[in-house]
């Protein structure tokens, strides 16, 4: 039986199980007395027997399908003749490889190709006595549960409680899936990182000014000098996250402040949807918005004023992504300017306060650790922010502070760097898990902060 | 006591002269911070107004293509090799030839190698195929003259749209002043016709502008769409619902609230490669396949799931709770009988919000392999497949400048497509929101 037909079977059998949990628990009910003498309502009986019967096999088939292709290769390497398994490991792993190409029905040649066949003839067996001997079992333990389901089925079992206990295993399970997919991200982007500091050292990694991932693959190859500074690319992405902030901080906070405290409520109910929109647009949009429209015009006009612009400068990336970032900001800081109570306004304005007054000596003081911690979300933002500098920004590593050349970010490096084909030991992709983890930590740190300083200055006026 | 002259202060003008005196300059100050607010306001929506207006601008031209009207001859001895009208002969057919004897039927006086090449360059590769499916579903055609439109190639359709200018210097373009003339002889025949582009939506990506499609990418992140919308809505609201209704006040909820709170605000680009690393490297699931693209969207949409699930449940009054509680129903009979449909509808919106963000992410399937050139249309969860923003974000590297078109196009499809989203749940929340 497939995978498919033998899980189908089981649902069948759960639904048939809550059915015949359900019946059992009202004849035994009808037996001592009525429906009143059951501890739970019948389709909870129910549920515990599907839960019995369904549970347990699908867990069964879960681990079997995960353990199933190494046991399979052990039982094959066991039988293979003398000659193939005196080979060394790498030639048995090939000769392995051959074996299952087989038998995924493409053709496999080399020297070996009898011995091939033969193994991948056991190997189909094998995984035909495998699938056999699965639904076998899976059915088996099925029908197990049943058998023990119909046992336990008494009016004094208290099935209500053991259902709930399985669903509130399923709720718990699920919430802990965040831990588990941040747990993931460190891992993996710590495991390669730590692969790629064996080869390159972390403090010329962090400290070296010069970056050109290309190793030589031959030792007199030219141009291919392997350096991995990163400092270009963190100044680089500092610089374009830095005229992101000029661009989004100043319009983002004065609309929030002008949303906030002087438009009108008509206006505020236009202009919000409009922010939501210009925040819901996707960045590869902004990404071709930069380079079709926003970058020519830069360079147009750094003509007309003697000026040399790369056509990829750092402004236009910048300037875009600032864009991108204006309603990131103006929401964040509308919302603490409105957590603000409103008497400390009316005190303001009572001393005679102007309304600008209030705000500007009053208000944005009271509320500027929101603010910051906000600021902070947008440049943890603008920092892995990626399809706007992959489209818009260069590719060369240059450190420079000019925002009218071209520099590179991080993020433009992991995705050149992993893009496409590529061998996994090489320090060249390696090293896109690094800066993989300098970017993860750096955007972990801003939002910790962040997070930390808009909870508490929240809490502060509730 | 100290008279009226002793005190601080003496000899300045009264106070509410004071006052009087710097109200102008306090009252400019006031206007001019309220200005600024405006400014502000109105350089971001001018910003979004630019935005759209040069997508747009760039991108409507897009939907329509311009066709050629050729005169066909089915030559026999050309069209049908082995002369017995089967499949396999039919297919092995010359109809390049067939093509460009139509272009040198209706250009009589074009000799010379590189003159004919140039005038054959103006119809789309496309006809060649067009010409043999409709031989091979119908060979009777054979040895018969057919009149029927073909695409052009996407430099005369630029000419066509205006956005290649016979004003500029020949070097500066890619037509020739010839092929300007014979394309102007072609519209003043009316043999020249811009017609809707239904290629657009029915081909896969070719190398080819006028060929090019958005079906394949469309499919490919409706695929993804599902597995993401499959793995996350029911993992988020359950999550939800456990921190929100089950939970203990204790460090290890905190952990997971805190985590829940950061894993938001990591880059996307971060969970491509942990999808690149666990998903393709330790899993060994297939490269470019929507069902790796699906899984790790699930993981990046689930916290704005969660978020706006628990501000949700949240949003239900505890009365509700108690009075079930009071009816005997058990917390997890009131959770899901009570607390949950009423909070549904918040969490449907949260969850398409998720759903709108995953749609127009890219960063993380660039990552995971899904920026490859990918001609056919997948299948499943298992083919090799690109996503709608990865489209658009290849079309954008292309150079030919029928392929900014078209890029700006899949753009604004792609935007149609999140409008009518955020539209969904703005109606959702209108419908079902409640004060309670």
């Amino acid at each position: 039986m497939s995978m498919s037909t033998v899980v189908l079977v089981l649902l069948l059998m759960s639904a048939a199980a809550f059915m015949l949990g359900k019946r059992r628990s009202m004849a035994l009910a009808e037996a001592s007395g009525g429906i009143g003498s059951l501890h739970s309502l019948p389709s909870h009986y129910g549920s515990w027997a599907a839960v019995l019967v369904g549970v347990p096999a699908v867990l069964l088939l879960f681990f079997w399908q995960a353990l199933e292709p190494t046991v399979l290769d052990r039982l094959v390497i066991a039988d293979l003749p003398p000659e193939v398994r005196a080979q060394d490991e790498a030639r048995l792993g090939l000769f392995m490889n051959d074996v299952r190409n087989t038998v995924a029905g493409n053709i496999a040649t080399g020297a070996q190709a009898e011995a091939v066949q033969v193994a991948a003839a056991e190997y189909r067996a094998l995984q035909k006595d495998s699938a056999r001997l699965r639904a076998l079992l899976a059915v088996g333990i099925a029908l197990a549960g049943l058998a023990l389901a119909w046992q336990t089925i008494r009016p004094s079992f208290r099935a209500r409680n053991r259902v709930e206990g399985v669903v509130k295993f399923f709720l718990i399970a699920c919430s802990t899936l965040a831990i588990f997919t941040t747990v993931g991200i460190v891992l993996s982007v710590l495991f390669e990182s730590i692969r790629f500091f064996q080869r390159v050292p972390v403090t010329e990694f962090l400290f070296g000014l010069n970056w050109s991932p290309q190793t030589a693959l031959r030792i007199d190859q030219v141009g291919s000098s392997g350096a991995f500074g990163a400092v270009p690319l963190f100044a680089g992405t500092l610089l374009i996250s830095f005229i992101a902030m000029l661009v989004a901080g100043p319009i983002g906070l004065m609309v929030a402040i002008y949303l906030a405290e002087y438009a009108p409520r008509k206006m505020r109910t236009v202009a919000k949807p409009m922010l939501e929109i210009l925040a819901g647009v996707p960045t590869v949009v902004y990404g071709f918005f930069a380079a079709l429209v926003v970058a020519p015009k830069i360079r147009a006009m750094g003509m007309t004023l003697g000026l040399d612009v790369a056509s990829e400068s750092a402004l236009a990336a910048g300037l875009v992504m600032g864009i991108m970032i204006i309603p990131f900001v103006s929401s964040l800081s509308d919302d603490v300017i409105n957590a603000v109570p409103q008497a400390m306004r009316d005190g303001a304005l009572a001393l005679g306060a102007t309304h600008a007054e209030t705000i500007k000596q009053v208000i944005i003081p009271a509320a500027l650790p929101g603010i910051v911690g906000g600021f902070l979300l947008a440049v943890s933002r603008a920092i892995g922010e990626t399809m706007i500098v992959v489209m818009a920004a260069g590719l060369s590593a240059n450190l420079t502070a000019n925002p009218l050349e071209a520099v590179t970010t991080v993020t433009v490096q992991i995705v050149t760097l992993l893009v496409g084909d590529q061998e996994f030991d090489s320090a060249k992709t390696l090293s896109a898990f690094a800066l993989g983890l300098v970017l993860f930590v750096v955007t972990l740190i801003l939002n910790v902060i962040a997070l930390h300083v808009v909870r508490k200055y929240r809490e502060q006026y509730e | 006591m100290s008279s009226m002259s002793d005190r601080p202060g003496a000899g300045r003008p009264p106070i509410h002269e004071v006052v009087q005196q710097s109200l102008g300059r306090r009252y400019r100050a006031e206007r001019r911070f309220k200005a600024y607010g405006i400014i502000a306001l109105v350089l971001a929506l001018s910003f979004l107004g630019l935005l759209l207006i040069s997508i747009i601008g760039n991108g409507y031209t897009a939907f329509q293509q311009t066709f050629v009207k050729l005169e066909f001859t089915l030559d026999p001895e050309t069209v049908d090799p082995k002369g017995d009208r089967s499949e396999a002969s039919l297919r092995t057919g010359n109809y390049l030839a067939v093509v460009r004897n139509a272009l040198s039927g209706e250009f009589p006086d074009v000799s010379g190698r590189s003159d004919r090449r140039a005038l054959s360059a103006l119809v789309s590769t496309g006809a060649v195929y067009q010409l043999q499916n409709m031989v091979m579903e119908d060979p009777s055609l054979v040895g018969q003259t057919v009149e029927m439109w073909v695409p052009a190639d996407d430099d005369a359709d630029m000419y066509m749209k205006g956005r290649i200018s016979a004003d500029v210097p020949e070097s500066d373009r890619r037509l020739t002043d010839k092929q300007i003339g014979w394309l102007d002889q072609l519209i003043a025949d009316g043999r020249m016709e811009k017609k809707f582009n239904t290629a657009l939506f029915t081909n896969g990506d070719s190398r080819d502008p006028e060929l090019a499609g958005i079906l394949g990418a469309v499919k490919g992140s409706f695929y993804m769409l599902m597995v993401t919308l499959a793995l996350s809505f029911p993992i988020g609201v359950a999550a939800a619902v456990y921190l929100e209704e089950f939970a203990p006040k204790n460090r290890w909820t905190d952990l997971i609230e805190v985590n829940i709170n950061n894993l938001a605000a990591v880059p996307s680009i971060v969970f491509g490669l942990l999808g690149l690393a666990v998903f393709l490297n330790f899993f060994g699931l297939p490269r470019s396949a929507p069902l790796v693209g699906g899984l790790v969207l699930a993981l990046m949409t689930l916290p704005t799931i969660i978020i706006a699930s628990r501000a949700a449940l949240k949003a239900v009054p505890p009365s509700i709770r108690e009075a079930a509680l009071g009816m005997g129903a058990s917390r997890m009979q009131t959770t899901f009988h009570h607390v949950i449909p009423l909070a549904l509808p918040g969490m449907l919106t949260g969850t398409i919000i998720g759903m709108a963000q995953a749609l127009g992410e890219s960063a993380p399937l660039l990552m995971i392999g899904m920026v490859a050139f990918i001609v056919d249309v997948p299948q499943g969860l298992f083919d090799p497949a690109t996503a709608l923003p990865v489209q658009i974000y290849l079309w954008a590297d292309s150079p030919e400048r029928a392929f900014v078109e078209r890029t700006s196009a899949a753009i604004i499809v792609l935007l149609g497509f999140l409008l009518v989203m955020n539209l969904l749940a703005v109606l959702l929340r209108r419908k079902f929101e409640r004060r309670w």
